[in-house]
């Protein structure tokens, strides 16, 4: 690997990204996936590096699991869209920041299918109006919530109580960066690092002290697919595509897998179980299985929050050996405590995979 | 183990790294010609067997650079000779056949 | 005294053309970039389909042309009409003043790192066609294992890509990878060769006996599919993605090296001066002969003609066949007027 060849990749997409003042818009589905990562990054922003992050409890889906689906036309999708742009107009804001790859991916494409088509973006104000008596602007500046933390990676290293470091052997851990499809592949210049090198996350993994891995199947897809893991018979080659990326990834013996997007750390958690009971391999240490973390909870972990208010309790896949590689310390009986220290009760827990 | 409904797909990736070309090579090794067939399908065009059994001798060829299974296939041929006479690289295909037949019969 | 004809750009073209007006009486005077004749061609190793010498082509050359004036690392500064003349002023200084200017200012290189997906200037093992021949020449190059088990040719790199803003076919590649496969053939009997092609277009003399060489003699496994994906092993191989389209499935396998061929693609140089004196560009860059068919030579203003690459992809024989036509149009111009 070459790593000036990247280096000058990485310096050909890189994107303006305004220091303050975001108008944050959540995920449908990652509160329920991986319930602190959203709550990290508004903690991260407004009260670790000080920053205006607004949000409203007006704001909806933006439709973008529907559209991928193929259940509702593109111009729905626009006109909620064109709500959510209201909003922000209204709260005085245009820097807009989604918390969700596909919800990026929907307002590049959108955006960019306006620029292209102005008579479509008069009809949808027109839509909006009819709908709803609402007028918007169009954010100056669009980031993936992802691209804010790669912004503030150095400021969040500066405070950092860990690194990504093996603390018996002083080795930088080896991690994996899995970036959603919908970040990059459709519009490459929009994404920190382009489409075939993507810079963002590995440029927080390098700021706090690990090795990114490169592997043959990096670029492949997580496997989720919306149409095809929603349905249940599709599902075997939903979790067939993980499959093959463990498959590649295996030799490089990596600690951890960092992610953006919703769906990826939820499958490649989550089919590891699923594979394992099917072929009875694990791709970890000892029967464990690597785990998966969003950038989110990567960043709480550096920073010393405790991992079980980082809901690191939820994951398939043990955190614990990575926790103790790089000297976290916690409480295992407070694993499964939740808020005001309530027993949340113990998941049953599969033989197949190792879990703590 | 546990039934989820669904499991892991096959891959239909062909992987270079672990075909096994030991046969193509014992062909090649008697019949050199084999490795100049070029694909045209002139041979699957004019075949007799072709539109009734699936036979095609251009996807013998490359099956065979792809272990896998061709006798089905070559089962079907009717030595009819007819893609001997189209075969534009001059490759005595109706040999070729019986050369594969001889290959699978030892 | 002898009548002065400006040629832009030493390569084989502005050498070919330099040697035949020397014979007709004139005073060819050579601008050349770089610091040695031969453009492109002093890179490469043998040409096809003869293997002839690239280095005895250009030696035999060179030692025709020596009462011709050469500028080396010259640049043309400004090119302006003088009445029915040119003058044209270079970065040294020096004035010409001439009836008839040939522009042989060839092509560039496709940069293969554009294409991202193949991953040149990234992964260790993955280099171009150019790379190649400067092995054969020299061979001196890290990223070559000593013994390689396996090794690719990705055709069309650059080439027949809209996205990549090139529609053309570089017309070489497809033979030069071939040549290139048995080449290699030829130094490691052992390996296995794999050329990944969209069509083999293989339209000069000799050039499909040069294919079915290296399909039955050298054994080269040809698999039409274009590489999509790139991807590093971690014993430093690639691994390579393509379809291989004839039979309609996905493949991939690893290789110790991978060979991209990149195409030709216009010169921005040419742009430049192509500007200066108002030049037709054509929409694929290259400069716009005032036909494709019968005028190649010739451009849209009296007194410029034009010479190999510069107005779209070429081969060897033919860009010398088109110098050699040139220097005609030159001549009857010269002594028409």
């Amino acid at each position: 690997m070459i790593t000036e060849g990247k280096q000058k990749i990485w310096s050909d997409y890189q994107k303006e990204i305004p220091d303050d003042h975001w108008y944050y818009v959540r995920s449908c589905i990652r509160q329920n996936f991986f319930p602190a990562s959203e709550k990290m990054f508004t903690e991260i922003t407004q009260k670790v590096l000080g920053k205006d992050l607004y949000e409203t409890p007006h704001h909806t889906t933006c439709g973008g699991i529907a559209y991928h689906c193929d259940t509702i036309p593109q111009e729905t999708v626009m006109t909620i869209v064109a709500r959510q742009f209201a909003l922000m107009t209204e709260a005085g804001y245009e820097n807009y920041v989604p918390s969700c790859i596909t919800s990026f991916g929907n307002y590049c494409e959108i955006l960019e299918t306006w620029h292209e088509f102005p008579e479509l973006e008069a009809k949808i104000r027109e839509n909006l109006w009819k709908a709803c008596k609402r007028e918007f602007k169009k954010p100056k500046y669009l980031a993936h919530t992802s691209d804010l933390i790669y912004h503030w990676r150095n400021a969040i290293a500066a405070k950092a109580k860990h690194h990504l470091v093996n603390k018996e052997t002083g080795e930088p851990l080896k991690i994996v960066e899995h970036i959603g499809c919908h970040y990059a592949k459709m519009f490459p210049s929009k994404g920190v690092g382009g489409a075939e090198y993507p810079y963002v996350l590995a440029g927080m993994v390098e700021s706090w002290g690990g090795q990114v891995v490169d592997y043959p199947e990096r670029r492949h897809c997580c496997g989720y697919g919306f149409r095809q893991y929603h349905v249940k018979a599709n599902r075997g080659y939903s979790v067939s595509n993980t499959h093959k990326k463990f498959e590649s990834m295996e030799p490089f013996h990596p600690d951890a897998i960092i992610t953006n997007c919703p769906g990826c750390p939820y499958f490649l958690d989550r089919w590891q179980y699923v594979i394992a009971e099917q072929t009875g391999k694990t791709y970890g240490k000892d029967g464990f299985g690597i785990p998966v973390f969003t950038y989110e909870e990567m960043a709480g972990i550096i920073l010393g929050y405790d991992p079980w208010d980082l809901g690191l309790q939820l994951h398939q896949v043990a955190v614990e050996p990575f926790l103790d590689k790089i000297g976290v310390e916690y409480d295992p009986k407070a694993k499964y405590l939740g808020m005001n220290k309530e027993d949340i009760m113990r998941p049953e827990l599969p033989k197949s995979i190792k879990c703590c | 183990m546990m039934d989820f409904g669904f499991s892991l797909s096959k891959s239909s990736t062909i992987n270079l790294d672990t075909v096994d070309t030991t046969l193509y090579k014992k062909l090649c090794d008697m019949e050199p010609d084999a490795r100049i067939c070029m694909s045209c399908g002139s041979c699957s065009a004019s075949c007799t067997a072709a539109s009734f059994s699936g036979m095609s001798l251009r996807k013998v060829i490359l099956a065979l650079q792809r272990d896998q299974d061709v006798r089905p296939m070559l089962s079907n041929c009717m030595l009819s000779g007819k893609c001997t006479m189209v075969c534009p690289r001059a490759i005595n295909t109706r040999h070729l056949i019986l050369t594969l037949y001889r290959i699978y019969d030892r | 005294m002898k009548e002065n004809i400006v040629i832009i750009g030493g390569g084989i073209a502005g050498m070919e053309a330099a040697k035949q007006l020397l014979v007709l009486g004139y005073n060819p005077i050579i601008i050349e970039q770089q610091d040695h004749l031969g453009g492109h061609v002093s890179q490469w190793h043998k040409l096809f389909p003869d293997m002839t010498s690239s280095h005895e082509l250009l030696d035999g050359l060179s030692n025709q042309i020596k009462d011709a004036n050469v500028f080396l690392e010259t640049k043309v500064n400004s090119i302006n009409a003088l009445g029915d003349s040119y003058n044209v002023i270079l970065n040294n200084g020096v004035n010409i003043v001439a009836k008839a200017v040939l522009v042989a200012s060839g092509f560039h290189l496709f940069d293969a790192a554009k294409k991202e997906e193949y991953g040149y200037g990234v992964y260790d093992r993955v280099i171009t066609n150019a790379d190649l021949e400067a092995w054969f020449n020299k061979r001196a190059d890290a990223r070559i294992p000593e013994h390689p088990k396996a090794v690719g040719f990705v055709h069309c790199v650059g080439s027949r890509d809209l996205k990549a803003g090139n529609s053309q076919c570089s017309k070489v590649c497809c033979t030069t990878a071939i040549k290139q496969a048995i080449e290699i053939k030829e130094i490691f009997p052992e390996t296995e060769v794999y050329c990944f092609y969209m069509d083999l277009r293989l339209f000069g003399k000799k050039y499909e006996d040069f294919y079915i060489n290296a399909q039955r003699d050298f054994g080269v496994h040809f698999i039409r599919g274009r590489v999509s994906e790139v991807g590093e092993t971690i014993d430093n191989r690639v691994q390579v993605k393509a379809e291989d389209t004839l039979t309609g499935k996905p493949l991939k396998v690893t290789l110790d090296l991978l060979v991209l061929m990149s195409g030709m693609v216009c010169n921005p140089r040419t742009n430049e001066l192509a500007e200066m004196i108002g030049l037709n560009i054509d929409d694929d860059g290259f400069l716009k002969s005032k036909d494709n068919v019968y005028t190649i030579m010739e451009s849209n203003r009296p007194g410029i003609f034009y010479a190999g690459a510069c107005t779209g992809t070429k081969t060897v024989p033919e860009t010398v066949a088109e110098a050699r036509a040139a220097v005609l149009s030159i001549h009857h111009y010269l002594t028409q007027a």
